[in-house]
């Protein structure tokens, strides 16, 4: 996972909440095995729209995402999170999002920034106002700034923060604790199911 | 009951990092598992328990043949059954007589058990929770780490008990139930939750019912939704392939009844609904919160005071080519399905042969019926349900997730207009264009019968279906 510490980047505000995981990848896209190439079928369903953020010249080089709450509700595809960053996006702004989209975010090197809905909003209009404008996450900082005037704090997880700063391996982390695992199954009770006995 | 479960479970606990999770079963399927093996594979990796880890083929594999014609489709197909041989994980292929949709077959092997937790690639995990498992859908990269771990960093979620009082009014299912709830409180109400379902509608319902209340449970944003085991459960786990043993039964019966909440335990958040002002429900959008009752009608946009439903309300009429102020029961149908993780087991089958025996699907529309399940499958051919679906018109198929994900060669054409016992009703989640109405299997049924969305009870009254266009002149 590529480290996360400060971008700037073109921030394209989408006006929408609720915008399921169908909606950024549908899941006829879903049919790869690898996990680049995902970024064809980004928002598909919009694509064809010339209204749409990203077919305008100005945001087309966006990477930053403002969007309404609820942001990737609906299914599990981690694939909707490798699709917008084979988009070129590194964060996504929302005043809230789908609970597995932030977690899936969170494990592939995406950031997921929370920020209440009327700082999205003063975003949105920034975005708007200032076409191309960029906006700058210090993840270090926990700011989110754009311009001269916008310079919001966000909460994020401290674990979190530290895998995506040092871009660590989350398994790695876990086999450290190989005895405690260990420890653990040999007391598993006896009663839970195995698929077979080995 | 979470709190208990977790804390079992819970291998490590860190102030300045997420506790760490025991993974008591792993389900995986072809679609969010590729990429993780890849990674084992990249790291010199292996999967730590195989033998608390189980596959099958479901998502995108089609319903009508076993021959795997898409070639995108095939190569994961393929691919997964290449990676459950290099790393010892038992899969059930197409066609094996265990294959079925992943959240069918755990709880009808006996693999779901109250106390377990629960993981799975697919936001529909929180199924498993029925029988009083802590079960949640998980991505990509949290397979992989389940596969080299068997445990996962989670974040200890917060509690919300939902207390359903009185009793289901006749007619009317779990489903309708998860919709009015969904309804109420809106796609992201129960975001950071995990759910405990209870109160006396909860437990008069059946296993397979409480399936379809804790599988919808992802749809009002909790990531797990459950109930706590009592002789229902007991009942249905009883003798199953991989349950507890007679000799171990009483061991089982006891640890399982341990885990139930306390008496006055409390919770972040409490809901209540009273079950007896359930109706049967049906959606109108394009999320599973935009619902009305059947009897009702499109609702305006000018009814929604807050301005980002309004909005959402606008441009979901607007994908469903619906105007407001008509009425349900006059929108006309082009597919109806029966089927899914939410609706394909054999009690959902039976309320669809119950309607279905002795009458014939509309003139022009086209009725799927999907078992769940290889299991299920073969359970309605003895009960005779498929002579019965099949004399109405309607095409018998075999298991898998087939027209819920619009991603096998089950799909609904683009403008089209489906009735369907499955989960979303997302823009395009059963196809590009397609318009997706959430409903129950009996009101399914009902729908293929009179060509327009319909309970039961609305087919007699109309001997002759006369459908109405719900499209704009």
């Amino acid at each position: 996972m590529k480290p996360f510490v400060v971008h700037e980047g073109i921030g394209a505000p989408l006006r929408m909440s609720n915008v399921d995981t169908d909606q950024i990848l549908p899941s006829r896209f879903l049919k790869r095995v690898t996990r680049s190439g995902f970024g064809d079928g980004l928002f598909i369903g919009w694509r064809e729209s010339p209204d749409f953020v990203l077919n305008r010249p100005a945001y087309t080089h966006a990477t930053v995402l403002v969007a309404g709450t609820d942001f990737g509700i609906g299914s599990s595809r981690e694939a909707a999170v490798w699709a917008l960053q084979d988009y070129g996006f590194r964060a996504v702004i929302a005043p809230r999002f789908g609970d597995i989209f932030r977690t899936n975010a969170g494990k592939s090197g995406l950031v997921a920034v929370e920020l209440a809905e009327s700082k999205v909003e003063r975003l949105w209009d920034y975005c708007e106002l200032n076409p191309g404008a960029t906006i700058t996450i210090d993840l270090e900082a926990r700011t989110v700034m754009a311009g001269d005037d916008i310079k919001e704090s966000f909460m994020i997880d401290d674990y979190l923060r530290r895998r995506l700063l040092n871009g660590l391996d989350e398994i790695a982390i876990t086999l450290t604790s190989g005895d405690a695992i260990a420890a653990f199954e040999s007391e598993r009770p006896r009663i839970k199911p195995r698929v077979f006995e080995s | 009951m979470v709190e208990k479960i977790w804390n079992r479970q819970a291998i490590v606990r860190g102030d300045d990092q997420p506790d760490l999770l025991y993974i008591d079963m792993h389900f995986v399927h072809e679609v969010s598992s590729p990429q993780a093996f890849d990674g084992l594979r990249a790291k010199g990796r292996s999967v730590r328990r195989p033998d608390l880890t189980i596959a099958t083929e479901d998502h995108n594999v089609p319903t009508d043949t076993l021959e795997l014609r898409e070639p995108t489709g095939r190569l994961q197909v393929q691919t997964m059954r290449r990676n459950c041989l290099e790393f010892g994980v038992t899969l059930y292929r197409l066609g094996d007589e265990g294959q079925g949709i992943v959240h069918v077959i755990g709880p009808e092997t006996g693999l779901t058990q109250p106390g377990m937790v629960m993981v799975c690639g697919d936001s529909h995990t929180s199924t498993h929770g029925a029988l009083g498992a802590l079960a949640f859908g998980i991505g990509t990269s949290e397979v992989e780490h389940v596969l080299a771990t068997q445990t996962l960093p989670q974040q200890r979620p917060r509690t919300m008990v939902v207390t359903v009082t009185g009793r289901l009014p006749l007619g009317v299912s779990a489903k309708d139930l998860a919709l009015v709830l969904i309804a109420r409180v809106g796609t992201g109400g129960g975001q950071g939750f995990v759910v405990e379902y209870r109160g006396e509608a909860i437990t008069a319902l059946s296993i397979e019912e409480r399936m379809t209340l804790c599988n919808m449970s992802i749809e009002w944003g909790a990531r797990a939704g459950l109930v706590g085991p009592d002789q229902t459960t007991f009942a249905y786990l009883r003798g199953r392939r991989f349950a507890p043993s007679d000799e171990l039964w009483a061991e089982a019966q006891e640890y399982w009844h341990s885990l139930r909440t306390d008496e006055g335990a409390t919770f972040d958040e409490e809901i209540e609904l009273d079950a007896s002002s359930v109706v049967p429900f049906v959606t109108w959008g394009t999320n599973p919160g935009q619902g009305v009752a059947l009897s009702d009608v499109v609702p305006s946009p000018d009814e929604f005071t807050d301005p980002e439903e309004r909005s959402a309300a606008q441009r979901a009429l607007s994908y469903m080519d619906l105007t407001p102020g008509t009425r349900m029961r006059d929108v006309v149908v082009d597919t109806v399905f029966i089927g899914s993780c939410t609706n394909g087991r054999i009690e959902d089958l039976r309320a669809a042969a119950e309607v279905l025996r002795g009458r014939r699907v509309a003139d022009g529309v086209r009725l799927l019926i999907v078992p769940g399940s290889m299991a299920v499958k073969r359970q309605a051919e003895e009960e005779g349900l498929d002579e019965v679906f099949v004399a109405a018109g309607a095409q018998w198929r075999g298991a898998g997730c087939s027209m819920c994900i619009g991603m096998n060669p089950d799909i609904v054409g683009p403008g089209e207009r489906t009735a369907s016992t499955s989960n979303r009703n997302f823009e395009g989640r059963q196809g590009p264009g397609a318009r997706t109405h959430l409903v129950s299997p009996a009101v399914a049924a009902a729908t293929a019968v009179v060509g327009r969305l319909s309970a039961p009870a609305d087919i007699d009254a109309e001997k002759v279906p006369t459908p109405v266009s719900a499209a704009r002149p």
